[in-house]
């Protein structure tokens, strides 16, 4: 199903970009700033950065970039159908873009909190953390690029899943733990090391994760495949 | 041989009707499709590429429907008016990912040929962000054809291009459709479309207006009444000698000019200058009152 065109043409959309450096300024900030606190302050005052800024908004604003550098422009600017006017498989452009924007998610946004994590000491937090953020930056970037391929406001639509729901209404309301992707990693990272919180039920924070990647990325396919291009009429 | 058919196909964006109820049966060699500007082309040309469903009536390629058909772009090649956002791609690089997508078995010489059928060998090493309009699309059309469709679209390919440019694209279009390819053009100038095309299909607000050679849609734009609006030193004397010839329907005096309505344009402008003449008339001035492309197309479709 993957197409390696596809795949080398969204990487080049990706690193042919200005927000590319955007995309680097993320997990830099993040571990210096994490290098700073650790270098001055006492205590865990650290770590609390790392879960708190990185994981719950670095993460999600990385996989946000990653998706709308290899989709959005694209299909704002109706230039998709040169890639669509091709037999290729809709489902396979979907996946092949999917792919390099989980590589740029991973690479930017989990791998980066590995690192910040380890900066802080235990190294058991730190794994079970990356392996949080690893599950939860898959399952972000196959909703966004499904929000992308529906609405030209794909950013706006993925800032406010973000800001508003996962984070305002998940801090008030802790019921929202259920419907939350960042809660989900949490979950899953909580196996390995117990000090991360334990917000739902293991189960249901595999089978969410593993759902809404399928369904985002074969949801995408589908509005390929029924792409439409509007004139001036 | 394709032959890509509309049958009774009508789009209809909410309240507005961009295209209704539209039969057509586009066959090998050039075909112009001309129409003003917000005419429906570009609805049309979306229907016929795939890339809109037809709210009524059916589109389809040989028998098979266009709409969802993965497949049908085997056969399609379509240059988009859309202009590229792969500006970061040399011209080069941008054919050879088409003819990689269409998994041809020897894409890079097939990238190298249809580069020297449209003249771009020389630029391709550059990026596609540094080109001229004329050379954007001649580009797009090489994209297009790497995979040797038996069926081109083109939306409005010549807008923009410089008239060098403009004849050598043509030049191609023509030998495309000499080949036996199905080729149709989008554009909203008759003498655009008349130059290159066998056969012309004329779209008004969304309607099939009319269907013919360019010497039949010619002589139907010719012979619609024209109005012209004339200044002389003797209008009413002029207007006398103007109401007795064949070609002339009406006459009427408004204030300092004459308000002429014609039948034939071919024959009133061959015989005014010597009618003039005859009656020691001299003429100041004749413009035309409604020669806009609207007005003649608007002819076309009150017919």
């Amino acid at each position: 199903m993957m197409n390696t065109t596809i795949a080398k043409l969204a990487l080049q959309a990706l690193l042919g970009r200005r927000r590319f450096y955007l995309l680097l300024a993320f997990p830099v900030l993040l571990i210096g700033l994490v290098g700073l606190v650790t270098a001055l302050a006492d205590g865990d005052a650290a770590w609390e950065i790392v879960p708190g800024l990185g994981y719950t908004l670095v993460l999600p604003l990385v996989a946000i970039l990653s998706t709308s550098s290899v989709l959005g422009p694209e299909v704002d600017d109706g230039s998709i159908v040169y890639l669509l006017s091709k037999p290729v498989s809709r489902y396979g452009i979907a996946i092949s873009k999917w792919v390099v924007a989980l590589g740029a998610t991973l690479a930017a946004g989990s791998l980066p909190i590995l690192v910040a994590a380890l900066i802080t000491g235990d190294s058991t937090r730190a794994l079970a953390l990356f392996v949080g953020a690893a599950v939860a930056g898959t399952t972000y970037s196959a909703l966004f690029l499904a929000i992308s391929a529906v609405t030209r406001h794909a950013v706006i639509a993925s800032l406010m899943f973000v800001l508003i729901w996962e984070s305002l209404l998940g801090n008030l309301f802790s019921g929202i733990a259920w419907l939350s992707i960042s809660q989900w990693g949490i979950r899953i990272g909580h196996e390995i090391s117990d000090q991360l919180p334990d917000p739902a039920n293991l189960g249901w924070a595999i089978g969410a994760s593993l759902v809404v990647t399928a369904v985002g990325v074969w949801f995408a396919g589908d509005r390929l495949r029924s792409f439409s291009l509007r004139g001036e009429d | 041989m394709s032959n890509l058919v509309l049958d009774s196909a009508s789009r209809w964006f909410g309240n507005v009707v961009a295209v209704n109820d539209v039969s057509l049966n586009i066959g090998p060699g050039v075909t112009g499709l001309l129409g003003p500007n917000g005419a429906g082309k570009t609805t049309l040309m979306a229907m016929m590429a795939g890339f809109l469903a037809p709210s009524a009536g059916h589109v389809t390629l040989d028998g098979r429907p266009v709409w969802r058909n993965t497949e049908i772009y085997r056969q399609i090649g379509l240059v988009p008016e859309r202009e590229l956002s792969f500006g970061y791609l040399t011209g080069r690089q941008f054919v050879r990912a088409n003819a990689d997508l269409h998994r041809l078995p020897d894409a890079a010489q097939a990238t190298e040929r249809i580069l020297a059928e449209v003249d771009m060998v020389e630029p391709a090493a550059r990026r596609l962000d540094t080109y001229s309009k004329g050379m954007r699309q001649r580009v797009k059309i090489a994209a297009a054809l790497v995979h040797e469709p038996s069926v081109l679209l083109l939306d409005e390919p010549f807008n923009g291009v410089d008239p060098r440019q403009r004849m050598h694209l043509m030049d191609l279009l023509r030998r495309l459709g000499d080949d036996g390819r199905t080729v149709l053009f989008s554009s909203h100038i008759l003498e655009e479309v008349e130059r290159l095309a066998r056969h012309i299909e004329v779209v008004v607000s969304g309607r099939h207006a009319a269907s013919g050679d360019f010497g039949a849609i010619r002589r139907l734009m010719t012979d619609r009444p024209v109005r012209y609006a004339v200044q002389s030193s003797d209008n009413r004397t002029l207007g006398a000698a103007l109401m007795a010839q064949d070609s002339v329907r009406s006459v009427s005096l408004r204030g300092d000019h004459l308000d002429v309505q014609v039948d034939d344009l071919g024959s009133f402008a061959v015989s005014l200058p010597g009618l003039a003449k005859q009656h020691d008339v001299t003429l100041f001035e004749l413009s035309p009152s409604d020669e806009s492309l609207e007005s003649v197309f608007a002819y076309l479709v009150a017919r």
